[in-house]
């Protein structure tokens, strides 16, 4: 049974137990809000979401009226407007009003409403109660007491999301404050989504503070490579750099949250990056090259070699793409070459989000052909084969080479190896070593695809061009491809995408449809919701 | 075009009335010399109307730290952008940021005031009524904090005017 109910004029059919802010915003019409959380208990203490409900005296909070057949509500009537300049003017009795210096401007909701329903002319004569500032609550997270609107928002987060029970409510009136327990700090994994659904710059983030303004910002929809989870993201970007993540809501993969693992993970794109290509010299030290001429060294390489004494090293951390194309690759151009998928070390898991495998595209990887994840003993099996010099070369796509073998074993292994060809987007451990070194683009500098573990197929975009001579590696794999023979027309990333979606079981959709949430692999019988 | 008569072809009689007008005006200056226009520029400083935007200063507070707070909003109605701000945490923490590097291109600016407009603790002003900057590199036209604070002297850099106190 649905509700049938009027909204601003609007008939609209609401789910049973919906309360009348998600009927309205399921019906696209916005309700002002400070404490409701779509995945928060409701607290009702704000008083932002006030409407008129026909037939009642007073306003009514929306977010905890449910709805009920034959209402008729207005939104935005003169009572409301005025309700709601009522309630400003009380949050803002002893707000600082410091928007220069606090670092939520731009994407505060007391600047977005008080543009909008504020009183503007300040009636208020009295000396404003003062209170804590810069208060440190844990290892990223800042809180300023005076812009506080105690909400509660971080506190239920805490409470009934991560159950960690950091936050309270501590005095009352209007000496009340957010505090953390006594000797309790906010330092759980998931610390950080306290300060995205704070609705104010009460909390705010230790690694972002200061470091821009957030209007110079731009957002590029993406997928967050830290785990096998995907969880969806907004990069938020300036000048071809990264200056925070941001969780995206999809109910199905991470609701409206992000671990913080994840929301530090962006750092890594402008460490030790490798922005131009290299090759060994005759001289055996490694000078810069233009990608043409590393590619044409690598093809060398691989063209003047049995391919059953060429070994791939790679980790599941590129797209679908890129591991079709690799696949296609090594199956057409050199048939019988050994492949070894590396995990990495397993990592933190939990009930919630993350999870153990920090590789994005594990089950991608493996359903676009490549073998399964490698188990310590094919290592030691390829290291062997090195060794006794049944692998004469090595290609290592994104891998931390010294990590993988042991220093010492890898330092072996080098003097053994007539050639290794490198391909990643920074220069990791062994990378030194290489006879050519090729620089591949970051996820946020291109467009692809994650499978994860779930199965569910997820889409991401280039927020900006791929610096220096960097390309997407499915290109690279194109172009090697060519060199050594083959005939591939593969524009761009969509083309290799009707590939996968003519041949791969499973991911016959169209790229366009695969959209911003994400779908299932077809044939895949998957849980449907997210926590699997 | 308008054919010249003989007298008009001849041009004399217009060269010598020219000459009159010249000559008058000689020994007017020489006669009457405080009504001349002209400056003795650079051996006099020029006069500059309080109103002029100069180059930048960075005020300072009564403690003497600069009145910068790092909000950029100066950058941000820049419309050369030209100023450039790295904020950092403050070492009072009833301080909330303040500007651990503040450069200013000054080749890029043009002049236009938005950013005294827009600061809203007048921080920055461009009052120094100096406007003949000067300097042999590129680079020493992007002037850092201590500069506009006043507390160097540009390196390199001939200035029309003294900074004003
Ligand atoms: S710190 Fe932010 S989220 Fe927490 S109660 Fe205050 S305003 Fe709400
Ligand atoms: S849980 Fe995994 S996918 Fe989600 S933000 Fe953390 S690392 Fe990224
Ligand atoms: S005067 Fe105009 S152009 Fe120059 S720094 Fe200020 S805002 Fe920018
Ligand atoms: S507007 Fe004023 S206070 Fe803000 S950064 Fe610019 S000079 Fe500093
Ligand atoms: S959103 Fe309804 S009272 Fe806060």
């Amino acid at each position: 049974m649905a509700k049938k109910l009027t909204i601003d004029g609007k008939e609209i059919t609401a789910r049973d137990d919906a309360t009348i802010i998600q009927a309205a915003h399921e019906a696209g019409i916005v309700i002002p809000h400070y404490c409701y959380h779509p995945k928060l208990s409701v607290a009702g203490n704000c008083r932002m979401c006030l409407i008129e409900l026909e037939g009642r005296p007073k306003l009514e909070i929306s977010c905890n009226t449910p709805v009920a057949d034959d209402m008729v509500v207005h939104t935005n009537s003169p009572k409301v407007i005025e309700g709601r300049r009522g309630v400003l003017e009380f949050l803002l009795i002893n707000h600082p009003l410091d928007c220069p210096i606090c670092d939520q401007a731009g994407e505060c909701g007391l600047q977005d409403y008080y543009m909008s329903y504020g009183l503007y002319q300040s009636r208020f004569q009295e000396e404003k109660v003062h209170g804590r500032k810069v208060v440190d609550f844990g290892p990223d997270v800042v809180f300023d007491s005076e812009r506080c609107i105690l909400c509660t928002r971080c506190v239920r987060f805490c409470d009934e999301v991560t159950h960690t029970n950091e936050l309270g409510i501590f005095e009352r009136g209007d000496t009340a404050q957010i505090a953390t327990f006594p000797g309790k700090q906010l330092d759980n994994p998931y610390a950080g989504n306290t300060v995205d659904i704070c609705p104010v710059g009460a909390l705010t983030s230790k690694d972002f503070r200061f470091k821009i303004r957030v209007w110079f910002l731009q957002e590029t929809s993406s997928v967050c490579p830290g785990c096998a989870r995907g969880c969806n993201i907004n990069v938020h970007h300036h000048d071809g750099r990264v200056y925070r993540l941001k969780p995206r809501r999809n109910d199905a993969v991470n609701d409206t949250w992000m671990c913080d693992a994840g929301r530090f993970g962006y750092k890594s794109l402008h460490e030790n990056r490798l922005l131009e290509a290299a090759a060994r010299n005759d001289a055996g030290g490694l000078t810069p090259a233009t990608m043409q001429d590393a590619l044409a060294r690598a093809a060398d390489l691989l063209r003047d070699r049995n391919p059953a004494t060429i070994a791939v090293l790679a980790a599941p951390q590129g797209t679908n793409e890129d591991c079709y194309l690799l696949a296609k690759l090594t199956a057409e151009m050199l048939p019988g070459c050994r492949i070894t998928m590396i995990a990495g070390e397993p990592g933190d898991e939990d009930d919630f989000l993350l999870r153990a495998d920090k590789n994005p595209n594990s089950r991608g990887a493996q359903d676009m052909g490549l073998p399964a994840l490698a188990s310590p003993d094919d290592v030691a099996q390829l290291a062997a084969a090195i060794d006794t010099g049944k692998i004469e070369m090595l290609v290592a796509v994104d891998v931390d080479l010294k990590a993988i073998f042991g220093t010492e074993t890898f330092a072996r292994l080098t003097a053994k190896l007539q050639a290794l060809i490198v391909q990643g987007s920074a220069m990791r451990p062994g990378s030194e070593a290489a006879q050519v070194l090729l620089p591949s683009a970051a996820y946020v500098e291109r467009h692809g695809t994650f499978t994860n573990f779930q199965g569910r197929i997820q889409r991401f975009n280039a927020a900006f061009a791929p610096p220096g001579a960097s390309q997407p590696a499915w290109r690279i794999y194109r172009r090697l491809a060519n060199l050594l023979g083959a005939d591939w027309n593969y524009p761009n990333h969509e083309a290799v995408w009707a590939d996968i979606a003519d041949t791969v079981p499973g991911y016959g959709i169209d790229y366009a449809a695969i959209g911003d949430q994400g779908c299932l692999i077809s044939s895949v019988d998957s849980p449907p919701s997210g926590r699997g | 075009m308008r054919k010249l008569t003989f007298w008009q072809r001849l041009y004399l009689p217009e060269i010598l009335r020219g000459m009159l007008v010249t000559t008058r005006h000689f020994w007017i200056n020489v006669l009457r010399q405080r009504h001349t226009v002209t400056q003795q520029y650079p051996e006099k400083p020029t006069y500059v109307s309080e109103r002029y935007r100069g180059r930048h200063r960075l005020t300072r507070k009564e403690d003497g730290s600069p009145r910068c707070t790092a909000c950029m909003l100066c950058a941000t109605s820049c419309p050369a952008l030209c100023i450039h701000i790295v904020a950092a945490e403050h070492s009072d923490p009833t301080v909330e940021k303040h500007p651990a590097s503040f450069t200013i291109d000054e080749l890029r600016c043009v002049f236009c005031g938005l950013c005294v407009e827009a600061c809203p603790c007048d921080a920055i002003r461009m009052d120094t009524g100096i406007f003949a900057l000067a300097a042999e590199k590129r680079e020493n036209f992007i002037y850092p904090r201590e500069l506009l604070l006043g507390d160097a002297m540009p390196e390199n850099i001939a200035e029309g005017k003294a900074p004003a106190p």
